[in-house]
């Protein structure tokens, strides 16, 4: 009998909890229907997740009532929770293609927002050397594996300071997939496609063989470790290894925050996919730094309540935002995007309804 | 023996006899069950890699199912082998010097430090061969290659490794793994030759190799291959380890090269976390070849031993 009494009061105690919390959310709508409250999900692109922590701290600071929760589930899982309406939006490390553009947003359209730019750094370890000056054919030669010693003429051709010793030269790729490589691959192919054959590509060609590790603190600690390793890895996470200055045109281009920002904005816009940037890899322009990954969130134009509109709205406008550049800058090491960019996607942004 | 289940639970059948049946009768439908589940999901989730064709996937990628898990199946057998082949004579040895030279009280303690090695993480192992031994071995691959090389499997495909991240460092790495299996299983085995067959045959005058070849070898055989075959089973689905040391790649007869090789369980567990679509179908259906593998395998493994087992009863 204790038993039953016992359960009864439960009962009778969840369905207040329950009434009383229908009413309290009830209360909210009524209102404040502007501001954007309740939890917004997205998922995809697991390179956004550092960043990601950041942003969804900050929206919360900003708009006390949203949440934003994010599943880290890879870019082309996003894209496809985000067509089968399982995320309102999706962070994805590439556009949209024309199929799925067809499927997303029902009546509404889909538009990417560049909101996390990436740039990949060409990292060595080699004893002695801080800096190498290599052109894009160079890289692509010694990562295709037809350059198989640090002092090769070509190398040493290109950087006249430089007491560059007889090391073997041993490649390091990322042995999953990866969008940093699918960017590297598709930089090796559009700056220097004479030498590199290969497509872009998640994964590294099976026919070159080189070394490999798990994810980016994979690839940079094996390199760290063996004397004469070359890896690409993301910028910011690159560790004590040293860098390589780019060639771009007639000139050597360290990676900067600047020179990165400065790709994206100068890049194409995608005709087939709004919002979406097409690098130019084999760009001449000074101040480009042209291995950079760019981050995409995709959004509808059209989102079914007015509930959902803002709070999408407002996380859209907040990660494009200084404040929220500036956050993502410090916890995941991005380069901010250009103010040109930004404006673009505010504009996108702001046309957000709800229907 | 030829009672019938009516008999059985009917007239002479006591409860605890019916429970104990019951029980398991259920215990081999559920592993039966699981196995058949198991086997269901993998062919039904894989059949978009396998059959591209039937689910309006481009022809392009129809041949190119076989072309990408061929060069992982290969690889993945020639890393247990390589792990079996050290392993065995090694376990063997080690069985043989507990059951049969070390005084008894010694004995248990070396038994417990080899069931020690199998309780070891596999995430341990990998990161000892990662940071320990791959290093280690450069220097022994030079040699093999500078002495050997003309042997195709130690010739350079490109380059001799540089790191040792190689599907031979895999091997051995997974050698260490399986020797507490194989050690275990033939340390059992080897105990319980019958003492009478060892005496009499010390009785005619055998030395101590002499009375193991005559006696505990003959007695142990299909023991032994059923021990080999669990630690097959082991090696070939060893997943952390092989993915830690082993630098990845697509297929070559070359053991010393790194980046020649790949592995079915590490391919898996390197790109399943993010992808969908065709790519899992894909990475699925390289599973259920794995699955295939080992059923294959263990059909054999039955098959001989069940003929030893026949030979012996023959024999006596």
């Amino acid at each position: 009998m204790k038993f039953t009494r016992f359960y009864r009061g439960a009962v009778v105690g969840a369905i207040a909890a329950v009434s009383l919390a229908a009413c309290s959310s009830d209360n909210a709508d009524d209102g404040t229907a502007a501001a954007a409250s309740g939890n917004l999900v997205g998922g995809g692109a697991s390179s956004q997740e550092a960043a990601m922590t950041a942003w969804t701290d900050g929206v919360t600071e900003e708009h006390p009532e949203l949440t934003v929760s994010y599943d880290p589930v890879g870019s082309g899982a996003g894209r496809e929770g985000f067509i089968a309406g399982q995320y309102s939006f999706a962070g994805s490390d590439s556009a949209m293609d024309a199929t799925e553009q067809e499927q997303a947003c029902g009546d509404g359209s889909a538009f990417h927002v560049p909101s996390y730019i990436s740039p990949v750094a060409v990292a060595f370890n080699l004893d002695g050397i801080d800096s190498l000056n290599l052109k894009p054919d160079t890289i692509a030669k010694i990562f295709a594996g037809e350059i198989t010693s640090w002092d090769d003429a070509e190398i040493a051709e290109q950087n006249d300071d430089a007491d560059l010793p007889d090391t073997d030269i041993t490649v390091v790729h990322r042995s999953d997939e990866s969008g940093t490589t699918e960017n590297f691959t598709d930089y090796l192919n559009g700056a220097a496609g004479d030498v590199w054959t290969w497509d872009a590509a998640e994964s590294f060609p099976d026919e070159l063989t080189g070394e490999s590790a798990q994810q980016t603190s994979g690839v940079v600690s094996l390199t760290s470790e063996t004397d004469g390793a070359i890896t690409y890895a993301d910028a910011s996470q690159i560790g004590g290894l040293s860098t390589v200055a780019v060639g771009v045109g007639d000139e050597y281009v360290e990676y900067s925050a600047d020179a990165a920002a400065a790709a994206v904005e100068t890049a194409e816009e995608d005709p087939e996919s709004e919002g979406a940037r097409i690098l130019d890899r084999s760009t001449e322009q000074d101040g480009v730094y042209p291995i950079v990954m760019i981050s995409y969130h995709i959004f509808c134009d059209q989102y079914q309540d007015e509930e959902l509109a803002e709070q999408a709205k407002s996380f859209g406008k907040y990660v494009i935002s200084e404040d929220g550049q500036a956050a993502a800058e410090e916890s995941a090491g991005s380069a901010p995007i250009s103010d040109t960019i930004r404006e673009e996607g505010n504009e996108r942004i702001d046309a957000i309804t709800a229907g | 023996m030829t009672t019938t289940p009516d008999q059985k639970t009917g007239n002479t059948g006591r409860l605890g006899d019916r429970i104990f049946f019951g029980l398991s009768w259920a215990g081999g439908a559920t592993i039966l069950a699981v196995l058949a589940f198991v086997a269901a999901f993998l062919v039904i989730q894989s059949l978009p890699a396998i059959m591209p064709e039937t689910f309006g996937i481009g022809a392009q990628e129809t041949s190119s199912f076989w072309s990408y898990v061929w060069p992982l199946t290969v690889g993945t057998v020639i890393a247990s082998v390589i792990a079996l082949t050290l392993a065995t004579p090694v376990a063997i040895g080690v069985a043989l010097f507990i059951s049969h030279y070390v005084p008894r009280r010694f004995a248990t303690s070396i038994g417990y430090l080899i069931d020690l090695l199998a309780a070891i993480p596999s995430v341990v192992y990998g990161a000892w061969g990662m940071l320990v031994l791959a290093p280690a071995m450069v220097p022994i691959y030079r040699w093999l290659h500078e002495n050997l090389g003309f042997i195709p499997l130690f010739a350079a495909d490109p380059t001799v490794t540089t790191t040792g991240r190689t599907i031979l460092t895999s091997g051995v790495v997974l050698a260490v793994m399986v020797l507490p299996i194989i050690t275990a299983l033939c340390r059992e085995i080897f105990l319980q030759v019958p003492k009478l067959h060892e005496e009499a045959a010390l009785g005619l005058g055998a030395t101590r190799w002499e009375m193991i070849k005559m006696t505990v070898f003959p007695f142990a055989r299909a023991g032994i291959i059923s021990s080999i075959m669990l630690a097959l089973g082991r090696a070939l689905g060893e997943t952390m380890a092989v993915t830690m040391v082993l630098s990845a790649g697509g297929f070559s007869w070359s053991l010393v090269t790194s980046g020649a090789n790949a592995t079915i369980p590490s391919e898996i567990a390197l790109n399943f976390p993010e992808a969908f679509g065709q790519r899992q179908a894909e990475l699925i259906a390289a599973g259920l070849m794995l699955f295939i593998i080992t059923l294959i395998v263990n059909v054999i493994a039955r098959y001989i031993v069940n003929t030893h087992a026949k030979k012996a009863e023959g024999l006596s």
